[in-house]
């Protein structure tokens, strides 16, 4: 066995002592470590990841090497080592590019603690792509809830304490779901480890035993990390959350926290009930309309929002909507479109969000449309980075935006009958919507004030937000132009998974 | 099906007490009842797992007068289970119930639809 194997174990434990740790540091060195600790992990988890793509393998990692029913197991394939990877550098461009917010808005002697909060979801992230066994990826939800309603609180206003209690509940909610969900598969079936489960499931399902308690363990499980995740009509707390938290946490939360649940709901799908199952069982119906709803929800919401924050937390609702709605098309490509989704959200969101934060504050910090006139002036770079993501999100050729609306439209092509049109309906009906209401904010940016009330003040750009807006912007172009290759690597993966 | 529902009236009661606990939870306005609520959910899962982890005339899994045999002793896992979740529940529990202080401290009400409108009342912090 390759020595690398280890590295996801390692990590995970290498983070939760650094939580530890880092709580008795000063913010700086805090800072440092977290930023090392993400960039070790991309760097890991990318090693490992070219070994298991090179072997084409899945590996079931034992620890301590206790089999089954004793041991915990990790499973490690080249979907799970990518998407550990690519959620380890997007954490470490959140941390940098948001440093400079962070040092603003948060009181001095609280910074080290967002750290604190940074390791433990980098934990969580790790382990919820990673685990191989139902329960252990329950109690990393909830340490996944717990850490990032710590990212939000960090910064004590009354809309943040708000916006941390409604999101504490959906999300308990959610989980509370889940954990019944789990509670019945693992009192009908006896097993909590992933391969077991997806035996017995198979079995039960061919005899028509425990037909109604399997259906329904199905049913909250998914019910459950889409609540989590916000899928509408379970969206409405993501405006208030985002748009009260500092920059950086807004991007994690939703570039990273809601994109885990959705690649744990993945994992679950393929690995515990099986492909025929869940597409058989026709929870996948209920994801795909919920979804398609989701998406022209949100992209009204962002189109009648009048605050930044609050539109680009309304968009996100409306891309969580395209993830569940691939995962509704087909098992095949509908899921290969989820995926690269998942992928071009986590690179575009942070970065809008990071970038409406610089813009914000050099519009005299206030985060109405109208302040925001001639902002783009104001912080040229943010306004540049700002408006490549916009053109992600719409969907323009060469970003990673335009190959996953491709990807979709693929996908309805692909699929059933009954599902063509309403698919490409959505589509271009949300992609009009975006247009809409990016387009009005690029516009509001570039568009000069009025003269007499118009001073020309640059604002000076920082080091650490421009190296990560520029990793951003890279990776976006390059795996918007050079998409094919990653393609390949999903497909690969998924039939791995 | 009556047999049936009383054979499993544990675990009837226990989804009962779920959708309790979530109605609570969701629909509450009262920000400590929605925590009770949260409670309440929470032990009903822990209270159906326990429920069907015990079968009756087995003793708990501890050799204690060498009876090694495993028909003598009920599996243990459910139980762990069940604190392990007592425990997840309990710090979620802790972190809501400060985050109320807080709004209490602040807005002087438990009321979240009150302290919605206090909130977007006053000017925002950016």
């Amino acid at each position: 066995m390759a020595f690398c194997l280890n590295f996801p174990l390692f990590l995970i434990v290498l983070c939760l002592i650094s939580s530890v740790v880092s709580s008795v540091l000063p913010a700086r060195a805090a800072r440092i470590w977290s930023l090392g600790l993400s960039a070790v992990s991309t760097a890991a988890n990318a090693v490992l990841f070219r070994y298991a793509a090179r072997t084409n393998t899945a590996v079931t990692y034992l620890m301590g090497h206790y089999p089954h029913p004793w041991g915990n197991e990790l499973r490690i394939g080249p979907l799970e080592a990518l998407f550990s990877a690519f959620f380890s550098l997007v954490l470490f461009l959140c941390l940098l590019g948001g440093r400079r917010q962070l040092a603003v808005k948060v009181a001095p002697q609280k910074q080290h603690y967002y750290y604190v909060m940074a390791d433990l979801v980098q934990a969580a992230l790790l382990a919820l792509v990673y685990t191989n066994d139902l329960f252990t990826g329950y109690v990393f939800i909830e340490i996944c809830t717990l850490s990032s309603c710590g990212l939000l609180m960090i910064r004590e206003t009354g809309r943040t304490i708000l916006a941390s209690v409604r999101y504490m509940i959906f999300s308990l909610i959610g989980s509370g779901l889940f954990l019944l969900g789990v509670i019945l598969l693992y009192s009908i079936t006896g097993h909590l480890l992933m391969p077991n489960l997806k035996e017995s499931i198979g079995l039960l399902w061919s005899t028509g035993q425990y037909h109604l308690p399997l259906l329904s363990s199905i049913c909250l499980i998914c019910i459950g990390l889409a609540v989590k995740s916000g899928l509408f009509p379970f969206h409405l707390w993501m405006a208030d959350t985002y748009g009260a938290a500092i920059p950086a946490s807004s991007g994690i939360l939703s570039g990273l926290v809601s994109k885990a649940y959705i690649f744990f709901l993945l994992k679950v799908i393929f690995d515990v009930f099986g492909v025929d199952v869940f597409y058989a069982c026709g929870i996948h119906r209920l994801l795909y309309v919920m979804g398609a709803a989701g998406i022209i929800a949100g992209s009204v919401g962002a189109l009648r929002e009048n605050n930044i924050f609050r539109m680009i937390a309304f968009s996100s609702a409306a891309q969580i909507g395209y993830i569940y709605m691939g995962i509704g098309l087909s098992p095949t490509v509908g899921i290969e479109a989820a995926l690269f989704q998942i992928l071009a959200h986590a690179v575009t969101k942070p970065a809008l969000f990071l970038s409406a934060g610089h813009l914000s504050d050099a519009a005299g910090r206030s985060k109405r449309f109208h302040d925001l006139q001639g902002a783009g002036y104001k912080d040229p770079f943010a306004g540049v980075a700002f408006t490549l993501a916009a053109f992600s999100m719409i969907g323009l050729p060469f970003t990673m935006g335009f190959i996953s609306k491709y990807l979709f439209g693929m996908a309805a092509l692909d699929g059933s009958h009954a599902k063509m049109v309403p698919t490409l309906l959505v589509l271009a009906v949300s992609t009009v919507l975006n247009t809409l209401y990016f387009a009005r904010t690029v516009l509001r940016l570039y568009n000069k004030p009025q003269a007499d009330d118009y001073e020309r003040v640059r604002i000076p750009a920082h080091l650490s937000y421009v190296t990560a807006g520029i990793v951003f912007m890279a990776v976006n172009l390059l795996l918007g132009t050079l998409s094919r290759p990653l393609l390949d690597l999903l497909l690969q993966g998924v039939r791995l998974f | 099906m009556l047999q049936l529902l009383w054979e499993s009236r544990i675990q009837a009661v226990a989804v009962l007490l779920f959708a309790v606990g979530f109605t609570t939870l969701l629909l509450h306005r009262n920000l400590i009842k929605k925590v009770i609520g949260l409670n309440i959910m929470d032990t009903a899962a822990y209270l159906f797992l326990t429920s069907i982890g015990y079968i009756p005339g087995r003793l708990s899994p501890i050799v204690a007068d060498g009876v090694t045999d495993m028909e003598a002793y009920v599996n243990p896992l459910p139980a762990g289970l069940v604190l392990t979740g007592i425990v997840v529940s309990v710090s979620v529990t802790a972190v809501m119930l400060s985050l109320t202080l807080r709004l209490y401290r602040r807005y002087h009400t438990l009321n979240l639809d009150e302290i919605y409108r206090l909130v977007y009342a006053e000017q925002e912090d950016v």
